[in-house]
């Protein structure tokens, strides 16, 4: 079975920003609890484009503030 | 001497004659060497010269797909490029009044436009793995201006910015990126100088001489090292105070 588009999510956000993976929930903020900076933020949603291979543009990417959200923006651009 | 073994270094215009001493500057540091330039003769020569750790990356900077392909190769082929020193650049001289679009387009694409191209491709997987030196080779006359290459000085100056800008914003990802400004170096191009011309540039070089590759080569060298970690959005003048800036 393949993986949720929430795991792959969660699998990038673990591997780019080095947190624990336990900490990687839809809730948290990328900047406020992950301790990501602007230039890791710019460099997730780069990652995302590639690994979902949409294309995320920069207004989009604005409102992709919480893990939450960058997988419910993913999932809609997929479905 | 700087040591860079383990680094893998791509050098533009490495078969003109300051990129050529850059290449061998880094090569002798211990680093593996892509050497990009339009003559592939003189690459091949340079390589076989250098022996291993090189390798041959023949580009025309002046199209935009063959500087993305250059980025890819080079990244892939050397496993991820560490040193990136953009030395390529070209000149068309002539009075501003009639200076021809062809005559600017032509250099601020080589001198400027595929910096940012090539840079925009490697700087990201630098980041990555937290580790990177730019150098840009840009020109005292970048800084100074000179009669006759305004399209050149405004490439050479928009290097300095842009080395800048970009040093503020990768520098938390230990990527510096610097400029090393020659002045006169002696080359094919200061060769083709009449003795009066050569008379009237020594005299305003404090030092009374031309500099060599080697000169410009060995600020590069320092700039790519471990040593220079905390120099970042810096331009080093190698002009023989030429300038004093």
């Amino acid at each position: 079975m393949s993986e949720s588009i929430a795991d792959r999510v969660k699998k990038i956000v673990v591997e780019h920003l080095g947190v624990d993976a336990d900490k990687v929930v839809e809730s948290a903020s990328f900047i406020d609890d992950l301790g990501a900076d602007s230039l890791d933020t710019v460099e997730l949603v780069m990652a995302f484009e590639e690994e979902f291979g949409v294309e995320i543009p920069d207004d989009a990417a604005d409102t992709i503030l919480t893990v939450g959200d960058a997988i419910k923006y993913i999932e809609k651009q997929q479905a | 001497m700087f040591d860079l073994e383990g680094r893998k270094a791509l050098v533009t215009g490495a078969s003109g004659g300051i990129g050529e001493a850059i290449a061998r500057m880094l090569h002798k540091g211990g680093a593996t060497v892509g050497l990009h330039g339009t003559r592939r003769e003189k690459l091949d020569a340079l390589a076989e010269d250098l022996g291993e750790r090189t390798l041959v990356l023949p580009a025309d900077l002046s199209e935009r797909p063959a500087v993305d392909r250059l980025a890819e190769t080079a990244e892939s082929e050397l496993g991820g490029v560490d040193l990136l020193v953009n030395n390529a650049g070209v000149t068309r001289d002539g009075l501003f009044v009639r200076m021809e679009d062809a005559a600017w387009d032509a250099v601020l694409e080589v001198d400027l436009t595929s910096v940012f191209r090539l840079t925009r491709a490697l700087a990201h997987p630098m980041m990555r793995r937290r580790f990177g030196r730019i150098v840009n080779i840009s020109s005292i006359v970048g800084v100074t201006g000179n009669p006759g290459q305004a399209n050149y000085c405004a490439a050479k100056a928009g290097l300095i910015g842009f080395s800048k800008s970009l040093a503020q914003e990768i520098a938390t990802r230990n990527v510096t990126v610097n400029c090393v400004a020659p002045g006169f170096i002696e080359s094919a191009m200061t060769d083709k100088l009449n003795e009066k011309q050569r008379g009237r540039i020594m005299g305003a070089i404090p030092m009374g001489r031309m500099g060599t590759g080697d000169e410009v080569a060995s600020a590069v060298a320092y700039l790519a090292s471990r040593e220079a970690g905390y120099v970042t959005g810096q331009t080093i003048h190698v002009n023989g105070g030429m300038a004093m800036i």
